[in-house]
């Protein structure tokens, strides 16, 4: 589904000493299928954002546009609903909304609650344990038996299992150790990929940003400061700093490389190891030359 | 934040009514709420009125802002004053409306009443609109010092008070987010009928009570961790010091509540 933001601006508590403006004039548009980055520091509005992609949120002023789905100010929607079943959204610390007895039903809560037959919801619990990681003899277990990183899954399943057309994710993988952040983040793509989703990333982590998303999006203090793909963005270093953020790794290396050795390297996603060797390919070419 | 939610919200301010002594302000309010109902005459209610409308005027806080506050009182003191106008049969009848009687004593009555709800109201939400909960506790406990003399735990009741303060806004930021996760999973807490809005309270009452019963194991460990074992022998942090400006406060008030008593009947 195709978003997009038409000078979309919120603000929270007005007319009070707590008014705060959270969004301001934001526009930009997401193709359809499209996995897009939204980075920015805290406070910059990104969590307002994501909220206005189910409805949570109606614009204070501007217009949101989720597919056929249309959020204006002093509009209700009579169509929440259905937008929540097409927009699946998976929080920051998504563990902290389980609450049943066992897995399995915590699992077919969403479906349940749009209605999706019974059969269907079975077969969708299997579908999304084994996306996450998740064995189906464990579905009996009380979710609060298991481990941190297990929750997680549990309740990324529980998301899942609505099988939303676009999947908004907000820092889906904070407070996860290393390998639990990759498998999850890799699962997502996968997701993305085989099921043609329109995926909305929440990052703090440059890496992911560079290494999954399309496009990128930079908000600072409710504004739109830059959008493009993810090379565009992290070749301005500058930039970025200025509003507290960093360029990936790979990205910085590649170009202190160049600038100072003269070795140009297209980033194409490869590996350290990759980067590694065209390295050395590169001043091995060069040594036989001289 | 729930927006209609001013009564016990502190609004930061620099006026001279948040910087007075937080003891002050309570017994000021404590002995306003006694002599409301000493009031009588017009000129009594009077300077009352002008106490308090001075005490908000001085706090800065826009007075719009307290009154859309007050939105859910408007209707129990509108009420009050309908019910004295006609259930009241004293003095002569002043006029009528849809043939009903309406006598001089039952507006009276029914003003001064409402007022005094009114005023009853606005003095005490300024108490917390002006004092941070923490602040209310500290002199809670310093008033309540005597106590300790007959082996009444204060401290440790002004710390079962100041905690459970302290995790109200928490609770709701946290009960927010809960219901914001699950209206993404199709949960509907606002329209339906009522059997199925209270079943729909469970997946949020569940997660919230596991993290509140979370919260506070680690807090109470964080506790132990740096050396908490009770109030024995235990110093403050911010002193509670009576300055000048109490001083006049609590003149200026005296003098109130000595006209209070010679204005009345």
């Amino acid at each position: 589904m195709e978003i997009s933001f038409d000078n979309v601006s919120y603000i929270y508590q007005p007319g009070t000493p707590f008014e705060h403006r959270a969004l301001h004039q934001l526009t930009f548009t997401i193709p359809s299928q499209s996995f897009v980055a939204v980075i920015g520091h805290t406070g910059s509005g990104k969590s307002t954002l994501i909220q206005h992609l189910n409805g949570l949120l109606t614009p204070t002023s501007g217009v949101a546009r989720i597919g056929p789905y249309v959020l204006q100010a002093g509009e209700k929607n009579k169509d929440l609903k259905s937008l929540r079943e097409q927009v699946g959204v998976v929080f920051q610390y998504p563990e902290h909304q389980l609450f049943e007895e066992t897995i399995k039903k915590d699992i077919a809560f969403g479906p349940a609650n749009f209605e999706v037959r019974q059969e269907e919801i079975e077969r969708r619990i299997y579908a999304a344990i084994d996306a996450v990681g998740i064995q189906s003899d464990m579905l009996e277990r009380s979710p609060f038996d298991l481990s941190g990183g297990q929750m997680r899954r549990v309740a990324i399943a529980g998301v899942l299992a609505m099988e939303p057309r676009v999947l908004v994710l907000d820092e889906p993988t904070a407070g996860l150790d290393p390998k639990g952040q990759q498998e999850i983040m890799d699962m997502f793509y996968n997701l993305h990929q085989e099921k043609q989703l329109t995926t909305v990333l929440v990052t703090h982590s440059m890496e992911d940003a560079l290494a999954y998303a399309d496009y990128i999006i930079v908000m600072d203090q409710g504004e739109l400061y830059k959008e493009g793909t993810p090379l565009e963005i992290f070749l301005q270093p500058q930039a970025l700093n200025k509003v507290g953020l960093e360029v990936p790794e790979i990205i910085s290396l590649s170009s202190t490389l160049e600038k100072e050795y003269g070795i140009t390297i297209d980033y194409k996603k490869q590996t350290l190891e990759e980067l590694a060797e065209m390295v050395a390919h590169q001043l091995k070419g060069r040594a036989t030359h001289e | 934040m729930n927006n209609s939610m001013v009564i016990g919200q502190y609004v930061p301010g620099d006026s001279v009514v948040h910087h007075l002594d937080p003891r002050t302000k309570i017994s000021v309010i404590f002995f306003f709420v006694i002599i409301v109902f000493f009031a009588n005459s017009m000129l009594s209610y009077g300077l009352l009125t002008v106490f308090s409308l001075g005490a908000v005027f001085m706090t800065k806080i826009p007075f719009s802002y307290i009154a859309k506050g007050l939105k859910p009182i408007w209707f129990i003191i509108i009420f009050t004053f309908l019910l004295h106008v006609f259930m009241t049969k004293e003095g002569e009848v002043v006029f009528e409306l849809f043939s009903y009687p309406i006598y001089s004593g039952a507006l009276v009555q029914g003003v001064s009443i409402s007022l005094r709800f009114f005023l009853l109201i606005l003095v005490t939400s300024l108490l917390t609109l002006t004092t941070t909960p923490i602040a209310i506790t500290d002199a809670v406990e310093d008033m309540l010092h005597v106590l300790k003399k007959v082996r009444f735990p204060v401290h440790e009741l002004a710390l079962m008070m100041s905690i459970s303060l302290r995790f109200i806004p928490t609770l709701m930021q946290e009960a927010e987010k809960i219901s914001k996760a699950q209206a993404s999973r199709g949960v509907d807490f606002r329209t339906g009928p009522l059997k199925e809005r209270i079943q729909a309270i469970v997946p949020l009452l569940v997660p919230l009570f596991v993290s509140a019963f979370k919260r506070a194991e680690e807090l109470a460990m964080a506790m132990e961790a740096r050396g908490y074992q009770g109030g024995e022998g235990r110093t403050k942090l911010r002193e509670l010091k009576l300055e000048k400006k109490d001083y006049v406060t609590l003149c200026v008030f005296a003098f109130v509540l000595i006209g209070v008593f010679i204005t009345r009947n």
